[in-house]
């Protein structure tokens, strides 16, 4: 089988166009990317049928090996069928997407950035019990969780001192303070709420 | 008359529903009735198809009477039917509980006249994907489903719809191009696309060729399916559309992929030649997946990612390559389709009754609705694997697989498997605590709704009359009717692992699926074994 080299490289420029467009974040450029690509997978399927040749039409003189095969120009009728109908419904998409928010590009999604900004520390899962439940210390401080930070905070102002800070809330605690607070039975377990509501 | 000429009606008759609802666009009952009806018919069309095949046994139609391999066929095998039977079951539960809605709400909500034909063409596409056994027949079954699922996700066009709607149609094209890709390269080399002559012709290839025609389909299919690192469009594109939308691809779409994947390691490309990275894919797929569960607050986002998860399940169960192990996936593959569906759904009667499907803002429903607590609690229990649910049986059968096989990664995926279960009801367990359990008042911003009737000292209590949403019948109705169903999987786990098992049997053998499309006298080339005894050779 022998394929003709200027559709082959047609193919790959059209591959490579596609491939950096898609990677836009504007739609405009990532429908012209689908398309190329759509393109590009046309003349793929196209030169896997082999030589050019007479049209398929059966006619007892010819014999078998003349014919161009038929099959890869039916898939890329179908196939361009599709993309049509894709590239119709991408454009609508982009239209719409320029009614609502008045350009284009892909949005973030919000849900997303929130779910990365939520700090490690969930004020219900994590904050702090009544003491009874458990006989272990508590890995945290403060009782709100708000502003509360996973990873102690070096002081690093240059004061020359060795001690390093912790936040904690909107205090800032003393990192050996800090620590004697995570102490068993240390005052951070709230234990006002014993016993309370449930 | 052979029953299984009757196979292509699955396809043309909601086809034909469609070109009918869209006919009566603007007569909305009429539209409810001819799709219900539709879908009910091939529902039963269907059953009567796995009745035929039920116990073993393959038949092939051709279609336009073209012989195979030059023709388009459709295969009906157990396989094949068990799975068109359960997705229009869930699609029909689907389309209840859809119509429901939108009886309740009216169209201004969502365009409900639209969605009916979409959603048929959806299903026929779904049914064309299962039957198909030409390569090129599936990527238009593929591509029928996708485009009505692109339709359906964007439904009503919100912001954050076509937000969603952008991601996953651009995923999801690029994947068609990846298939399309793959399918001309395998016709290039083979000059066949009709799946049971490629199961002879492939073999014929040498192992660089054929590694690579096999990446190709696994990689385009492995988008579909969601396998990690492929799943991250998921998480982000499902949760945004309306719940019975989301209901429907959470439980089908998913699953289309992992069936071609299935036939791609079966059928076209048996033995273990890609194995290992399979199930390295499958463990990352789990773990990963339920990691990301355990981070959200949003449940329907929530149940995206175990949806990721637990398709490392049913990978695993296919990378194991034996009877055990692809018997257990495709029970599991069937029970997964129910529950997640189900799961999905309640969500959606969830979100309905308290204004919110965060957890950080649903609470208290225990005691508003204990009719959700319990629609909500069966198909969780189910999914987080506890006994004696199909969940569990499905891992079971996945984990006995996996220690019976013996390689180390066998075993650090029964770990991983393990692991993942416990995550899953961790994550679940969360909702409940939160969702069920905890007082409306202890919310962070619990929905005004929820909190307007003071709790009644002597009853417990707390529906008044000003903070009661009714839930209609109609969609409560079709979610206990598929969460039934999903007990009834595990009622008839035995007879339904039987037929499993020898599905399993039936594709690893091949012979029973090429000699169905090919004829009796078609030679079946052996499965290359090459690396098996190696593998052993590694275990413990």
């Amino acid at each position: 089988m022998s394929v003709n080299l200027t559709l082959l490289t047609i193919m790959g420029a059209l591959y490579a166009c596609g491939i950096y467009l898609i990677l836009e974040r504007s739609l405009t450029r990532v429908l012209l990317g689908l398309m190329l690509l759509a393109n590009a997978t046309n003349l793929l399927i196209l030169a896997t049928g082999g030589y050019a040749g007479l049209a398929p039409i059966f006619d007892k003189n010819t014999p078998a090996g003349d014919y161009n095969d038929p099959l890869p120009q039916a898939l890329i009728l179908t196939s361009i069928v599709i993309s049509f109908a894709v590239t119709a419904f991408m454009l609508g998409i982009i239209y719409r997407t320029w009614v609502l928010a008045r350009q284009d590009e892909i949005q973030d999604d919000a849900e997303d950035r929130r779910v990365a900004e939520t700090p490690s520390f969930d004020a219900e899962d994590d904050s702090v019990i009544p003491v009874e439940t458990s006989e272990f210390p508590l890995a945290m401080f403060g009782s709100d969780g708000a502003g509360l930070m996973d990873t102690a905070v070096g002081s690093g102002s240059g004061t020359g001192s060795s001690a390093s800070a912790v936040m904690s809330g909107d205090r800032v605690v003393r990192a050996e303070k800090a620590a004697s607070e995570e102490q068993p039975g240390s005052l951070n377990v709230d234990t006002s709420k014993e016993g309370d509501g449930k | 008359m052979n029953i299984a000429s009757l196979a292509p009606l699955a396809v043309v008759l909601p086809i034909l529903g469609a070109a009918l609802t869209f006919l009566l666009i603007r007569y909305p009952r009429a539209q409810r009735t001819v799709s219900i009806a539709v879908l009910t018919l091939t529902l039963l069309l269907e059953c009567w198809l796995l009745a035929s095949v039920w116990g073993g046994g393959t038949a092939a139609v051709n279609i336009g009477g073209w012989m195979p391999p030059w023709g388009i066929v459709l295969v009906v095998d157990q396989f094949s039917s068990l799975m068109l039977v359960v997705s229009s079951a869930v699609s029909l539960a689907v389309l209840i509980y859809a119509t429901g809605q939108g009886m309740a709400d009216g169209d201004r909500d969502a365009p409900v006249s639209i969605f009916h034909p979409t959603y048929l063409i959806l299903v026929a596409g779904v049914s064309n994907a299962f039957l198909s056994g030409d390569l090129f027949n599936l990527y238009v079954g593929f591509e029928i489903l996708l485009t009505a699922s692109y339709v359906l996700i964007t439904l009503g066009g919100t912001g954050p719809r076509i937000r969603a709607g952008v991601t996953y149609v651009v995923v999801s094209v690029v994947s068609s191009v990846l298939f399309l890709i793959a399918i001309a390269m395998i016709y290039g080399a083979t000059g066949t696309i009709n799946m049971a002559d490629l199961a002879i012709k492939l073999g014929d290839l040498d192992q660089g060729t054929r590694t690579l025609l096999h990446v190709m389909l696994l990689v385009a299919f492995g988008i579909k399916a969601a396998v990690f690192p492929l799943s991250f469009w998921l998480p982000d594109s499902y949760p945004t559309a309306p719940a019975p939308v989301t209901a429907v691809f959470a439980g089908l779409l998913t699953k289309v992929g992992v069936y071609a994947m299935v036939r791609t390691e079966t059928l076209l490309f048996p033995g273990d030649a890609l194995n290992a990275p399979l199930m390295v894919a499958a463990l990352l797929t789990m773990v990963v997946g339920i990691l990301g569960a355990l981070a959200q607050s949003d449940i329907k986002r929530l149940l995206s990612f175990t949806l990721v998860s637990h398709i490392g399940y049913m990978v695993f169960g296919l990378a194991m390559s034996s009877v055990a192990g692809l018997g257990a996936a495709v029970f599991y593959v069937v029970h997964h389709i129910t529950i997640q569906t189900s799961l999905f759904l309640v969500t959606g009667l969830i979100e309905r009754r308290s204004g919110s499907s965060s957890v950080d803002r649903v609470a208290g429903l225990a005691k508003l609705s204990p009719v959700l607590g319990v629609l909500f609690f069966i198909p969780a229990m189910n999914l987080a694997g506890i006994p004696p649910f199909s969940g569990f049986l499905g891992k079971l059968g996945l984990l006995q697989a996996g220690v019976q096989l013996g390689t180390p990664l066998a075993f650090a995926l029964v770990i991983g498997g393990v692991l993942t279960s416990l995550l899953t009801l961790l994550a679940i367990a969360r909702v409940w605590n939160r969702a069920f359990w905890r007082k409306p008042e202890d919310a962070e911003h619990p929905d005004p709704v929820l909190l307007a009737a003071p709790e009644d000292s002597a009853t417990g209590d707390r529906a008044g009359k000003t903070n009661v949403t009714l839930l209609p019948r109609t969609m409560v109705g079709s979610t206990l009717g598929l969460v039934v169903f999903g007990v009834a999987l595990t009622v008839f786990a035995g007879p339904l692992f039987k037929v499993a098992d020898q599905s399993a049997q039936e594709m690893l053998d091949r012979s029973p699926y090429i000699q169905a499309v090919l004829g009796e006298n078609a030679p079946v080339p052996p499965v290359p074994q090459a690396e098996r005894p190696g593998q052993q050779g590694g275990g413990k």
